[in-house]
């Protein structure tokens, strides 16, 4: 059984593998109904629209189907039942099960006690493999991922999607520029992880000092969630804005991606360049989402 | 008889059936019993020494642990905290067989993940997992690395 819960269980060839399959997917050239009579559970125990409804999607496309706990407040977890247990229950109704859930390590966790394949689609601040699947997916439809100057913006201490970006990134000997505001630093774990992956880790105070130098700028929003009052949020959350003004001189072919939803770290007049991929990225969702669900469920 | 043998006779007395744990890092005796999961309330009859003058470590610890063989796995937990202790097995005021500790790739329900968003640290039927790294231990779970301190992280 293959199970789908961290960038770090990955190598290079697996990365290459599943990106090619949904290359196969997005451009129509498999057989319909895949995954026909299959039935997949969408366990949400935390807030969120494009990874659900992008797998959704994608399963939809492959003839499959879903049934879905729509909130915490809806499902046995208010009873006191744990995640083990829900997870044990449900892995005998379907085929497979993607969860996302607040705590990290939960996809583990999951896995462990499902009879079914299990694809982590997001725990806590942990994992978002699909997410980093996507990312590396939008970036090689444009460029060899192969030794790529790519930009880390916004909150590197808890984002959770540039860790694993960077992560799986480090397979690729790409050199990494990490720009973050005071506090919300790259994790001193991660970094070192990186290094002994080999691959160049260069900081820069702003994301001005950097932004000629990169083919990939990928930014993150700030969570205002993670501050203690408002004030403080957004004096940091104003320490950068990508604007068409800061674009002026960059690589022709450089890409601005956007895990998303933005909180104005973006503002919307760069949506008109072709700099921004971030909307194209979303998309890419769903033939990697179908990609993935293949993979574990044919 | 010189002051240190008199120290050293009324601190190491010989016991009769168990394991003796020599050579623990000066300081962790403690520590070392709550990674045996000896407490106030468990039945061992005890016998704890420390900073103990030695001519390999400068200081050390000893415990001693009557009618008990210490486990493979229980005395490989040791190395996390004290890496040159060694065990000696009692039989009859004997010493039975003679062993060094070895620190284990992977620790099940020994440390606390320090990582309150960590799924382990919930009412989940699981036991906490590390993966023992040069550079600290790494939660199998939610990926957080402790890099030192482990004895303030003992369950």
């Amino acid at each position: 059984m293959y199970h789908i819960i961290s960038i770090r269980d990955f190598e290079r060839e697996d990365l290459d593998y599943l990106l090619d399959r949904a290359e196969v997917f997005e451009t129509g050239r498999y057989p319909p109904g895949l995954l026909k009579d299959r039935l997949v559970a969408l366990l949400f125990f935390e807030p969120s629209t494009r990874t659900r409804m992008s797998f959704a999607a994608a399963l939809a496309r492959l003839g499959g189907q879903s049934i879905n706990v729509d909130s915490v407040e809806a499902s046995s977890i208010v009873k006191g039942e744990t995640l083990a247990d829900t997870i044990r229950v449900v892995s005998g109704y379907v085929d497979a099960i993607v969860l996302r859930h607040p705590k990290e390590g939960a996809a583990r966790l999951a896995a462990e006690f499902s009879s079914v394949p299990v694809i982590n689609a997001g725990d806590g601040a942990g994992q978002h493999p699909s997410q980093t699947l996507l990312d590396l997916y939008t970036i090689r439809k444009s460029m060899p991922l192969d030794g790529i100057d790519a930009g880390l913006l916004g909150d590197l201490r808890y984002g959770r999607t540039a860790h694993s970006l960077a992560l799986a990134l480090s397979l690729y000997g790409v050199t990494l520029h990490t720009i973050a505001p005071t506090g919300l630093e790259m994790p001193v774990n991660i970094a070192v992880e990186l290094r002994e992956r080999g691959v160049e880790v260069v900081e820069h105070a702003s994301v001005e000092e950097a932004i000629r130098e990169l083919d990939v700028l990928y930014v993150t929003r700030i969570q205002r969630e993670r501050f203690p009052d408002t004030a403080s949020y957004y004096n940091v959350a104003s320490s950068y804005r990508i604007t068409t003004q800061l674009l002026e001189g960059v690589r022709d072919h450089l890409m601005i991606l956007h895990p998303l939803p933005r909180a104005g770290e973006i503002d919307p007049a760069v949506d008109r360049t072709p700099y921004a991929r971030y909307f194209e990225q979303a998309r890419n969702g769903v033939p990697v989402r179908m990609a993935l669900l293949h993979e574990v469920m044919r | 008889m010189s002051r240190k043998d008199t120290a050293h006779g009324l601190l190491v007395s010989p016991i009769r059936n168990g394991t003796v744990i020599d050579h623990i890092t000066a300081g962790e005796a403690l520590n070392v019993l709550r990674i045996l999961g000896i407490t106030g309330s468990t039945n061992e009859c005890l016998s704890i020494a420390t900073n103990v003058e030695s001519r390999r470590l400068g200081k050390k610890d000893i415990v001693k642990i009557e009618n008990r063989e210490l486990r493979k796995e229980e005395v490989d937990l040791i190395a996390l905290l004290a890496p040159q202790a060694r065990i000696n097995i009692i039989r009859e005021y004997g010493v039975v067989e003679k062993k060094g500790v070895e620190i284990p790739h992977v620790i099940k329900g020994v440390v606390r993940c320090p990582n309150p968003g960590c799924i382990t640290n919930t009412n989940e039927p699981v036991e906490s997992t590390f993966e023992v790294l040069d550079k600290g231990l790494h939660c199998l779970y939610c990926d957080w690395l402790i890099k030192d301190d482990i004895a303030n992280h003992i369950i």
